[in-house]
């Protein structure tokens, strides 16, 4: 048996190790370090078919990430899909005739809602709509056109 | 004959059902006792020694290597797809969901749970145990619950480190080794892996295994027959019984906590 003191100190040492663990895979592992909140502000966008974009999904303008997909649902009436986009505060200077585009990201990569300016002078506001889009592509339809394409020339 | 192999069956469910009746009993014991360990905390930080601090060497080198295979293993799979750049999301999520909470669980079924099995079976079987209850001492109190918060503190702490460990050793492997590049393994395993769903129930998980692992070794080593060769079946049984319990659970709590995306 050690002596109680040193004792106290490696537990104290492996306690404080452990935390350490818990902090490091909370902060450096997951994503909560990018979840600190941010001032965002929610558009609406519709499209003819959102692909597989998902919730949380990234919103990106040019390349760089500015907010991500808060929600998506379906609208029966006019059979679109409904996404919400919430951008960061920050970049509130968005046009008004903004188009929104899904890619992909690589080809095996997951899907983005891309954000192209428009000329408007007229900015977007929280819970304003975008009104142009460009729906996903989808690499079956995109194929299937092309062997159905080239079929055709050949006759 | 027949009628003979019925009996037994019959008398093994019953003495199945028993020791299970038994073990609940002790487990509302421990519960019940561990208030008495508050007002005493040198009790349980001695547990916490030889249950937490002993374990941490074997659990930190086993979780080294686990990583660094991960990495080699899912670099060679990845790299066929031109996909090396979400080795980290691999290496991370399989650490955090399933082999830390399981390895680290298993690890310490057979590190520290032989030993309380062996410690309180010994304790038994050499008449502490009743001679603590002659002096008035409830050795369930004084004995048993601490180990019990012991190993469940002990536990999350343990299965986090393994879990770092592996990461960092996956990152040595993948980037150092390997050449997959530094930032993306760190960006896409950040991308891709929830706090909640992620990190939190690989929590869950380390604390549900510490829980059953602890109650496991306590009561066989508490319900051991008291002479060498009891304490060394019981021992047999700790490790046994805890490896069982930990795969078992952690499937169902798979199904349950990553159901759907």
């Amino acid at each position: 048996m050690q002596n109680a003191n040193t004792q106290d100190t490696l537990v104290g040492l492996f306690v404080a190790a452990g935390i350490a663990g818990l902090f490091f895979l909370a902060l450096q592992v997951s994503n909560l370090s990018s979840f600190t909140e941010h001032e965002s502000y929610t558009v609406t966008a519709r499209f003819q078919n959102s692909g597989g974009l998902k919730v949380k999904s990234p919103v990106s303008a040019a390349g760089v990430k500015i907010g991500q997909v808060s929600a998506i649902s379906f609208d029966a009436k006019t059979f679109e899909s409904v996404v919400q986009l919430s951008i960061d505060a920050q970049y509130n200077t968005l046009p008004e005739d903004t188009t929104a585009s899904i890619f992909t990201a690589g080809l095996l990569g997951e899907q983005y809602v891309s954000l192209e300016p428009g000329g408007s002078d007229d900015y977007l506001k929280h819970e304003g709509k975008i009104e142009i889009t460009q729906p996903a592509i989808i690499l079956e339809k995109a194929i299937g056109q092309f062997l159905f394409k080239s079929a055709a020339d050949k006759k | 004959m027949v009628i003979e192999l019925l009996q037994r069956l019959g008398s093994n469910t019953r003495d199945g059902f028993t020791k299970l009746g038994r073990g609940t009993r002790f487990l509302a014991q421990t519960i019940a006792g561990s208030v008495s360990v508050l007002p005493r905390p040198r009790l349980l930080l001695n547990q916490m020694y030889s249950v937490g601090v002993l374990s941490f060497l074997i659990i930190s080198i086993s979780g080294l290597f686990v990583g660094m295979v991960l990495g080699l293993q899912g670099y060679y799979i990845l790299s066929d797809f031109g996909a090396e750049e979400t080795l980290g999301v691999m290496v991370a999520a399989s650490l955090v969901r399933e082999l830390g909470p399981v390895v680290s669980a298993l690890l310490f079924a057979g590190r520290a749970g032989s030993a309380l099995t062996a410690e309180i079976g010994l304790m038994k079987a050499t008449e502490q145990l009743s001679g603590m209850e002659m002096m008035a001492v409830d050795p369930i109190k004084r004995i048993i619950s601490p180990r019990f918060l012991a190993g469940l503190l002990s536990m999350p702490l343990l299965a986090a480190l393994f879990s770092t460990v592996g990461i960092l050793g996956g990152q040595m492997v993948g980037s150092g080794l390997l050449g997959v590049d530094e930032g993306s393994y760190w960006a896409q395993m950040q991308a891709k892996l929830d706090f909640q769903d992620d990190i939190i129930n690989g929590v869950i998980k380390s604390i549900v295994f510490g829980f059953v692992t602890t109650w496991i070794a306590l009561f066989e080593g508490y319900d051991s027959i008291p002479t060498s060769e009891g304490v060394s079946r019981a021992t047999t049984r700790t490790v046994v019984n805890s490896a069982f319990s930990i795969l078992g659970l952690d499937f169902i709590l798979t199904a349950l906590m990553f159901g759907d995306d």
